[in-house]
């Protein structure tokens, strides 16, 4: 996969590609087992819903879907998104916390679960650069 | 074949600090400049296993770690079970020159990391001459916080959060090996000791009114900061170093908060040359 600033197609591609990266990866879906929870990512104008059940990715559906909750959502620029998810991404662009700190992401709702499931979270939302990483 | 040894020795040394006894785990490699290392909120002294080991260091250098009060393997002081811990820079200090001074260090040069940076500028600033140089690593009179320490210490939050938190500030490049090490001793700090030592880092330690007092000439300042931290970013340890004439900064490349730990390798690339210039400095040799 070529990563293009001007494509929205390739990020759709890492973020739809979650379960399969995350459901075949045994050791992340043991430290989500007790996670059972509904997330909203949002990639520049796309939101994504994210249905996890006992540390596997149910369901990734594309909004919008104006009548759907969730506990909580992380949003960002497709630029924002196109760094975190290179395979060796620049300084201040690696991490969740990083780009929320430096406004790149916006992390809204309920904490808790993603507090609680921080690691498991950490390792779900990294896991699409392995897809870059394969291509490179 | 003979067994694999780290030429690490470890003891307990007992002392009093605010008025109670505490007996606190210390570890020793090398003989030569005695070069004290502080480990890194919520860790221990294990952080410094690879410089121990690097007789590049060992043979011109006696390295000593100790474990803070509540941390590691020192032992908690006696009713900890009813209280909360907090660090602040009055008893840090006097944890670091008690521990120097009961050991009969002659002006040692302290190496101290996140908020052992911090506190090595105040020892810059109050104890110069103490010490023989003075190095700090993520190092910032101040820097800007990123979440609410709270969640360091509530019961329906397991402790692996502070490991979920600092895993971001390890640069990717680091080894997954060292990677992951460097997490397991924040998964093994005891409930509320992260968040008590961050009490100093964000509400007790503030130094940018001290920091006007370092006199290098007196001590020899080093801060070296990885490029990969988002807590203290290179720009809040230049910021900082640009108040305090002939500080010598170094930006880290491939690094992140624990340099030490999270990549050995890389780290002794930058921290070789700099115990280099402090053997040969002759402002240690007063």
């Amino acid at each position: 996969m070529r990563l293009q600033e001007n494509s929205t197609n390739d990020l759709a591609a890492m973020v739809e590609n979650l379960p399969d990266l995350v459901n075949g990866d045994a050791a992340l879906v043991r430290r989500g087992r007790t996670l059972t929870v509904d997330v909203l990512i949002e990639i520049g104008a796309t939101t994504y819903y994210l249905s996890i059940e006992r540390g596997r990715v149910a369901r990734i559906e594309r909004g919008p879907l104006l009548t759907r909750s969730w506990s909580f959502a992380i949003r960002g620029s497709e630029h924002a998104w196109r760094q975190f998810w290179l395979p060796m991404p620049p300084p201040h662009f690696h991490d969740l916390f990083a780009l929320a700190k430096r406004g790149e992401f916006r992390i809204e709702g309920d904490f808790y679960p993603l507090m609680s499931n921080l690691l498991y979270f950490k390792a779900l939302l990294a896991a699409p650069r392995r897809l870059a990483g394969e291509a490179h | 074949m003979p067994a694999q040894i780290d030429p690490i020795v470890g003891r307990y040394l007992h002392v009093t600090l605010q008025d109670r006894p505490h007996r606190l785990y210390f570890e020793e490699a090398g003989t030569g400049i005695p070069l004290v290392c502080l480990h890194t909120a919520g860790a221990d002294g294990r952080q410094f296993r690879h410089l121990m080991t690097d007789s590049a260091i060992t043979d011109a250098f006696r390295i000593l770690t100790f474990d803070l009060p509540w941390h590691g393997k020192s032992t908690p002081p006696d009713g900890w079970h009813d209280e909360d811990y907090r660090l602040t820079t009055a008893t840090y200090t006097e944890a670091i020159r008690t521990f120097c001074a009961a050991l009969e260090l002659e002006r040692p040069v302290v190496l101290g990391c996140s908020i052992g940076g911090r506190i090595v500028l105040n020892l810059a600033a109050h104890h110069a001459a103490e010490f023989r140089a003075l190095i700090g690593l993520e190092s910032a009179a101040f820097q800007e916080s990123w979440y609410d320490t709270d969640w360091l210490y509530r019961p329906d939050v397991h402790g692996e959060v502070c490991a979920g938190l600092v895993s971001g500030l390890i640069a990717p490049q680091s080894p997954p090996t060292s990677r992951w090490e460097t997490l397991w001793h924040y998964l093994q700090g005891g409930p509320g000791v992260f968040k008590g030592d961050l009490y100093f880092y964000r509400v007790d330690g503030d130094l940018r009114d001290q920091i006007g007092r370092i006199d290098t000439r007196i001590c020899p300042l080093y801060l070296l900061t990885g490029e990969y931290d988002f807590s203290c970013r290179p720009e809040d340890t230049i910021r900082t170093a640009e108040q305090i004439p002939g500080v010598e900064v170094v930006v880290m490349r491939e690094l992140g908060h624990f340099p030490m730990s999270e990549n050995p390798q890389q780290f002794r690339r930058y921290i070789l040359p700099v115990l280099e210039r402090i053997r040969n400095d002759s402002r240690g040799n007063r």
